[in-house]
């Protein structure tokens, strides 16, 4: 590894690193040659992808990452997970159209799913632990019927949540698209609450991380994780930290449902678009790991977003590549532990 | 390792009669004289229907109850043989429709369907446990948007229309009672093709590897292409299925493959039980009951909620579904032939500790 000029490799990652956002940079901030535009349309179609994959991703990950805690922590795979945010959708919007404050909604969303999730623990879970299939099972029960019950209170109508007017507009950013004629500079456009909602995904992204790595209750969810005998062994009442652990995993389903809702829109069968993309995001991350969540919806939140605009019909099946990619060359999850 | 299971296996002896049991002969006599006392109505819209249902699920069983794997994909492999006969086949979209004779397109579209659920199997088979259930309804849900997007191959969200089940041999099988006997003589080859191989060396091997795969790996076995086999088997199962499934609806679109598809198989194969090829059979005909009478009992469109209480009551009161209820009734009759097991399931527990299943 340390043969010849003393390069380690570490050195050949940092370079490698460098390298990398030399290009990105040049991507961004540079006005594209002709060939680059003509081979990725132009520079204003791939931004808005990217920005448009990123801002997916954030929702993704804050679907994912309450998936992942729950089936890290209770091996409980939560097929319910794409009916909590949906449900709190509808709440977003029953709340947010009735108050007239959008904040609200996305507060009750967070509220009234946690009491959801905490129930769901105490009255289902906890009656089957230790039997995954049963529980993955119940999951599918439930959501089947909320399916049919949300149908029947909402109909099949599509709602989309007012968003506030400080949040509405567009901004533009330090990316020139193009140069007219005249020599002026074409700046990108992008809506602005999308930019907010990435920004929310990376605040909770962080929250989360520092709730699992510097406090007391982050402890024990990871010793959870690790070894929930252990745990339980070691004197905690693993049944209040398997509630928490569900209050937020399902809350943050509730608030992913509220802001999906205003940004993109309210209608069934959004449950099953969210489930899958728990799911894939969770494989693909690796299960339990926040990171994992991260750089999994990252990826799948792009190649989905990217893939519409490149090849339209055939992108799913990228979002199946990287799955299958994964699963061969590292089962566990890009950031699981064996 | 063949020597182990000779030596377990018990000689069959009885008449031919004995060996395919009682219980069976009469099922099939009653499902023949069937149509001669039923409506038209009863004869498809619940007798056909449930006999495609039930292989349906009847490919899940193979999976879950032999070999511990739970599979949401089935739909998809049902569907890949479907929108096969639609694409290969003929049909009145205008789209595609190669018009290949049924004698090809059938065995093609079956055997297409069998390679896609072993690649499904390959896939899922990479992690084990509940991975395997996370990774085949990603497959499932990714199939049906990508078939929902896709217009160059599979026509889009119209999908395909105008298909219809051959005639030969002078019948039209897309009529009532013809049809019928259609789906019953691919449902008992099915059944039966499925009691014989679950008796079989391959069919025990798989059970010992369901109840502990670590052993059998020890004892040299290869675990992972048994239970891809198994994959690749239950797919024939699934693939005649949505052959039939296409037939039966005369159309193929997204939504006949979509993710409430994938989980009513589930929830047939779950309601009826998973311990034995019966089940799955049991379970179609009632949720096809539920399904088409529901609408008299909780009102129009609710009938979803009412399947999925009905599923939860099961899933919370008997993981065997209605077959675990009908063992539990005959446990507490007393009668000592409950107490025998099957000669056949001994072998397999002198190898393996055989460890009683919840589903």
């Amino acid at each position: 590894m340390l043969a010849g000029g003393g390069f380690s490799r570490r050195h050949v990652w940092i370079l490698a690193a460098l390298v990398g956002a030399a290009v990105v940079a040049w991507l961004i901030f540079a006005i594209w040659p002709a060939w680059l535009s003509a081979a990725l349309i132009s520079k204003r179609a791939f931004f808005s992808a990217v920005l448009n994959g990123l801002t997916l991703s954030g929702l993704y990950f804050l679907v994912a990452s309450g998936f992942t805690l729950v089936f890290g922590l209770m091996r409980n795979v939560n097929l319910a997970h794409g009916s909590l945010y949906l449900l709190g959708a509808y709440i977003g919007y029953e709340v947010t159209s009735r108050t007239g404050y959008w904040l609200f909604g996305v507060a009750a969303g967070f509220a009234v799913l946690a009491v959801i999730g905490v129930a769901m623990q105490v009255f289902v879970f906890r009656h089957l632990e230790g039997d995954d299939l049963r529980q993955t099972l119940v999951t599918l029960g439930i959501s089947i019927v909320a399916a049919d019950l949300m149908l029947a209170v909402w109909t099949g109508t599509t709602y989309q949540i007012p968003i506030p007017s400080w949040l509405d507009g567009a901004v533009t950013l330090p990316i020139v698209t193009a140069v007219r004629a005249n020599g002026e500079l074409i700046f990108l456009r992008y809506t602005f609450f999308r930019l907010v909602v990435l920004a929310t995904a990376i605040v909770i992204g962080i929250g989360l991380w520092f709730m699992l790595n510097r406090t007391r209750v982050g402890m024990m969810i990871r010793a959870g994780v690790d070894d929930r005998a252990m745990l339980s062994a070691s004197g905690i009442n693993v049944h209040a930290v398997f509630a928490i652990v569900f209050a937020v995993g399902a809350g943050l389903a509730g608030i992913a449902g509220v802001i999906g809702g205003s940004v993109l829109s309210v209608a069934p069968g959004e449950d099953v678009r969210y489930l899958l993309a728990s799911l894939v995001v969770v494989i693909v991350g690796g299960m339990g790991s926040i990171t994992g969540a991260a750089i999994g919806a990252l990826l799948i939140g792009l190649a989905e977003q990217i893939g519409l605009v490149y090849f339209p019909t055939y992108g799913v099946v990228l979002t199946f590549v990287i799955m299958v990619a994964v699963l061969a060359l590292r089962p566990q999850g890009i950031m699981g532990r064996l | 390792m063949s020597e182990l299971l000779t030596a377990a296996r018990p000689r069959l002896d009885g008449t031919f009669l004995e060996r395919i049991g009682l219980g069976n002969i009469a099922l099939v006599i009653f499902l023949v004289i069937y149509p001669a006392v039923a409506s038209e109505f009863f004869i498809v819209q619940i007798g056909a229907y449930s006999l495609i249902w039930g292989m349906l699920a009847l490919s899940l069983m193979i999976l879950a109850g032999y070999g511990g794997m739970v599979s949401m994909a089935q739909i998809s492999i049902a569907g890949v043989a479907g929108y096969t006969v639609a694409i290969f086949g003929m049909n009145h979209t205008g789209v595609h429709g190669f018009g290949w004779p049924f004698w090809i397109l059938v065995p093609f579209a079956v055997l297409l369907a069998a390679l896609v659920a072993g690649l499904i199997g390959l896939i899922s088979n990479r992690t084990e446990g509940i991975y395997t259930i996370m990774i085949t309804l990603a497959v499932a849900t990714g199939f049906f948007y990508f078939t929902q997007q896709n217009y160059a191959l599979f026509n889009g969200h119209s999908g395909f229309a105008g298909i219809e089940a051959p005639k030969f041999w002078g019948i039209n099988w897309r009529a009532p009672v013809p049809f019928y006997y259609l789906c019953l003589g691919c449902a008992v080859l099915s059944y039966a093709a499925v009691l014989y191989a679950s008796r079989s060396a391959y069919g025990l091997t798989l059970q010992a590897v369901r109840d502990n795969a670590r052993r059998m790996r020890a004892l040299g076995y290869d675990v992972t292409r048994h239970k891809v086999v198994a994959y690749f088997y239950s797919g024939l199962i699934a693939g005649l299925g949505g052959v039939l499934l296409v037939w039966f609806n005369g159309r193929i679109s997204p939504g006949t493959i979509d993710v409430s598809a994938a989980i009513n198989v589930l929830v047939i194969a779950v309601i009826g039980g998973m311990r034995h090829p019966i089940g799955p059979f049991l379970g179609a005909v009632v949720v096809v009951l539920i399904q088409t009478f529901a609408i008299d009992v909780v009102g129009a469109e609710r009938y979803n909620t009412l399947i999925g209480l009905v599923f939860l009551l099961i899933v919370f009161a008997s993981p065997d579904g209605i077959l675990g209820l009908w063992e539990k009734a005959k446990l507490r009759a007393p009668r000592e032939q409950v107490f025998q097991l099957d000669p056949l399931r001994a072998g397999v527990m002198s190898i393996t500790n055989r460890r009683k299943r919840n589903i």
